[in-house]
């Protein structure tokens, strides 16, 4: 505590702010945390099988129309997809550093690394939005609007109906943190987190790697299809 | 004296306690209510369906309606009764108590389970004031998704909000059995209730997803054409299956653990006994949670999935029966030489043992795949579910909710009319659903309002029985309302039965002990408490 | 909890640095033809590139007995859904 800057200790604290406290149920503040951080393991846990029934969906449809779920992929642009994956990776970066921020009592620098994390989830999503119009332009987003010339236009579509489920899905879990991150961001402007009292931050971070995982599976699996051939 | 006096129920007034409370006792009660209600709803369906069912033609209710009541009553008792009234009621209530801690891990979250549980039950209600659904609770593609014109995605809605309540009771459950025990309280000295729950809980969080993903793409069909099982884009109606029942099997066990465990409590405090293999039932808790992930093909033996697939299906259904089977001879090794007593509870208990050993062998005939190609979708399959959902659950949470009400209200039940109903119940759940084994073998297919003639002598036995049933059940929502106001007003330990929570009053303070306990016993033992008494009541002693 | 363990900026911006370094790999990879082995690439770095994360970002390095349980059993069970599932869908050709 004491090689914390001075910014972190003479920010009065409201107890309104720190919902965090001990709650009256815990016997030590160690094992509410404690408690706190193996509950939202458990709930990403349960994430990863909500997720995990689309790829389970896309796993039995790619092996069953391998050739259509290619042409679906080379439609998709991949340096829009990289970029992307690469964006995502920087801001579980910045989300690391966050965290790291609110375990040594960096006040200010826990906002920062807050809002870059969500203005990098905006250019991703910024991105999506630009692939997703592009993709509504070219009549591929599955519905009355479809049209694929050429064979295999019905599992094409089905290539697409996973793309738009899976990145739809992982899209709202992205905004849905953002969206909390951003009320972190206020709390953490107020001086809510400290080096003993971060849980929030920490269970935030878990969260945003998680989204950052399936997109590390996403992006390969539904950009990179059959483009070893010419 | 009066902070003595205080407990969980009169610390404080109005509905505004009561819906923003964060006690699980007075969120368990809040369960009670909702569960009761919804249980009733779905009676209000079955009656109607075994009304039609008393004559061979379809006189009552044409097709579409009656394809409507079995859906209704599916969903409501399975998704908004079975899969939270004892984890919701009993399991909110006791586990804190039981394990020494003045509250659920999460209360928040656990007040939130119950409004998240709610809204879905708003859902599912919107549904049905909208004329239903007509799919049969388990939702097929491509009948749900494309040709049904019922109000399919609300009660999906309906359907997800109640499993996302479950997963975050789950969650809940866990973490406080893992963190919030008391002093002295191992895992090896846990009430199996307690074990029984933790399972549940491993269950909740990992199966409830893929339901919630497969109502998500089913939604996606429906409202967007996004045609994730339509064979015309290559899509296949059995991967439907295969996610659904992922969650859907897994779920009976959701059903059917925490019954388990009320059992372990009932059969130990009435044969006064510890019970006999504690170390295995609690294992066999933890062995049925992870089995019954890998058995779910059972129930599409017809359904177009490889054979292969169904014979490892098959073998693996009858491995999960095994743990199973291996509770009741526990069971009833406790009771063996135990002290037995007849109350209401134990009638509840004993009714399980021999109900439950009949639709769990009867769950073995359906998982023989050369049995289930003749009988599925028959009545033989109506009548095993119900035998472990009804003759089982519902008796261990009936048993359950009379072996604690007098902690939970503070007050005792009537016996004459508890023993009476409990005979109802058993006499006519059996009245009702074993001629249905006939049927189903006969070869009368379920889900159909009309039947041929020779069928209608057991459908009407079985219409009787449901009579009778419904009689079992009425009762006790009787007299356990009226012993609310009118009650004897109950001691600590009615029963004098062994468990943190008879050491604490009824109804409990309102943070469940006024010191924090520390355990040295062993579970259930009654010897040594038996010891520990005498030891007190000699005049001149060192305390142990 | 991450007991306290204060992972240093160092270790992830390093981490960074891999996850960047194998996003490049898994694209090139993509694009060179290694027949039926792309997949199983593409797989192989997707998931190291998870375990990464998992471990560093994500704290599981120095994180308690029951996270590292429950990361485990998320995965065991989704290699379950998926397993088991497949059993159906690759022996629908055996009987021709």
């Amino acid at each position: 505590m004491s090689t914390a800057p001075p910014e972190a200790q003479t920010q009065p604290v409201s107890s309104k702010l720190r919902p965090w406290g001990k709650q009256h149920h815990f016997d030590s503040f160690d094992q509410q945390q404690e408690a706190s951080y193996f509950g939202m393991w458990l709930f990403l846990a349960q994430e990863v099988m909500f997720f995990g029934g689309l790829f389970t969906a896309y796993i039995v449809y790619r092996t069953e129309h391998t050739f259509a779920f290619t042409l679906g992929s080379r439609e998709l642009d991949v340096q829009l997809g990289v970029i992307n994956t690469a964006v995502l990776i920087g801001s579980s970066l910045t989300m690391a550093l966050a965290v790291w921020a609110a375990q040594t009592g960096r006040r200010k620098a826990i906002v920062a690394f807050m809002i870059l994390t969500i203005l990098l989830g905006g250019v991703f999503l910024g991105i999506k939005t630009v692939e997703y119009s592009a993709k509504w332009e070219h009549h591929l987003v599955p519905g009355p609007n479809f049209h694929w010339e050429g064979s295999q236009g019905n599992r094409v579509e089905m290539f697409f109906n996973l793309y738009f489920v899976m990145t739809g899905l992982h899209a709202l879990h992205m905004i849905i943190g953002m969206v909390i991150m951003a009320v972190a961001c206020w709390w953490a402007w107020r001086g809510a987190f400290t080096p003993e009292n971060h849980n929030f931050i920490e269970g935030l971070g878990l969260y945003w790697h998680f989204v950052d995982i399936v997109w590390i599976f996403l992006f390969p699996l539904l950009y990179l299809l059959g483009r070893n051939v010419g | 004296m009066s902070a003595e006096n205080t407990n969980y129920l009169n610390n404080n007034y109005g509905v505004k306690s009561w819906l923003l409370t964060i006690d699980h006792k007075r969120i368990a009660i809040l369960y009670l209510i909702s569960v009761t209600f919804f249980f009733l709803l779905g009676g209000l369906f079955a009656a109607l369906i075994r009304i039609e069912l008393v004559t061979p033609a379809g006189d009552m209710v044409q097709a579409d309606t009656y394809n409507r009541l079995f859906t209704l009553h599916g969903v409501l008792m399975i998704f908004f009764f079975l899969i939270p009234a004892i984890p919701g009621v009993l399991g909110n209530f006791l586990l804190p108590i039981m394990i020494g801690a003045k509250d659920m891990a999460f209360p928040k979250i656990n007040l939130a389970s119950w409004y998240i549980y709610m809204a879905g039950g708003l859902f599912g209600a919107w549904a049905m004031l909208n004329g239903g659904v007509d799919t049969g609770w388990t939702f097929y593609t491509p009948f749900s998704t494309s040709f049904s014109n019922t109000y399919v995605i609300s009660t999906a809605i309906g359907g997800f909000l109640a499993g996302f309540s479950s997963i975050l009771t789950g969650i809940n459950f866990i973490v406080t059995v893992h963190r919030l025990r008391a002093p002295g309280l191992t895992w090896f000295r846990l009430p199996l209730f307690v074990w029984a729950h933790y399972a549940t809980g491993i269950i909740q969080v990992l199966a409830t997803p893929v339901l919630a993903i497969t109502l998500v793409l089913m939604i996606a069909e429906r409202a967007f054409r996004i045609g994730i099982f339509d064979p015309a884009l290559g899509g296949d109606p059995v991967l439907f299956q295969h996610l659904f029942w992922f969650y859907s099997h897994p779920a009976v066990y959701i059903m059917i653990l925490p019954a388990m465990g009320v059992m372990s409590e009932l059969i130990t405090a009435f044969a006064r006994k510890r019970i006999f293999g504690y170390k295995v039932v609690a294992a066999a808790s933890v062995t049925i949670a992870v089995l019954g992930f890998l058995v779910w093909g059972h129930h599409m033996f017809v359904s177009s999935q490889s054979p292969y697939a169904g014979v490892i299906f098959s073998f693996l259904s009858m491995l999960v029966a095994v743990p199973s089977a291996v509770k009741v001879f526990n069971w009833t090794a406790t009771l063996y030489e135990g002290s037995v007593s007849w109350d209401t509870p134990m009638l509840y208990a004993l009714g399980f043992i021999g109900l439950f050993t009949i639709g769990g062998l009867t769950g073995v005939m359906l998982a023989t795949m050369g049995i289930d190609i003749h009988v599925h979708d028959t009545y033989f399959v109506v009548a095993h579910f119900h035998y472990v959902m009804v003759g089982s659950v519902l008796m261990a949470y009936l048993g359950g909710l009379h072996f604690w009400w007098p902690k939970i209200t503070g007050r005792l039940y009537p016996v004459f009319w508890a023993k009476i109903s409990a005979l109802l119940v058993f006499v006519g759940f059996n009245l009702t659903f074993f001629p249905q084994f006939l049927l189903g073998y006969l070869g009368m297919p379920r889900r159909y309002h009309a039947y041929p003639e020779e069928f209608q002598v057991l459908n009407v036995f079985s219409s009787a029985g449901a009579s009778v049933l419904g009689l079992g059940y009425l009762i006790p929502l009787i007299y356990l309302f009226w012993s609310m106001r009118y009650g004897k007003k109950a001691t600590s330990n009615p029963d004098d039965a062994f468990g943190l929570e008879w050491e604490t009053s009824s109804p409990p303070p309102t943070h469940n002990f006024h010191e924090t306990p520390n355990v040295t016993f062993e579970a259930y033992d009654y010897a040594a408490r038996e010891t520990a008494r005498q030891a007190m009541t000699q005049p001149v002693g060192d305390p142990e | 909890m991450s007991d306290h363990h204060v992972t240093g900026v160092g270790s992830y911006v390093l981490v960074f640095l891999a996850l960047m370094v194998l996003t490049a790999a898994t694209v090139a990879a993509a694009f060179i033809d290694l027949g039926a082995f792309n997949d199983l690439v593409a797989l192989l770095i997707a998931f190291t590139k998870a375990a990464l994360v998992v471990t560093i970002f994500m704290g599981v390095r120095h994180a308690s007995r029951m996270a590292k349980i429950t990361v485990v059993a998320g995965f065991l069970w989704l290699a379950i859904l998926f397993g088991i599932t497949l059993t159906d869908y690759f022996s629908r050709g055996f009987l021709g």
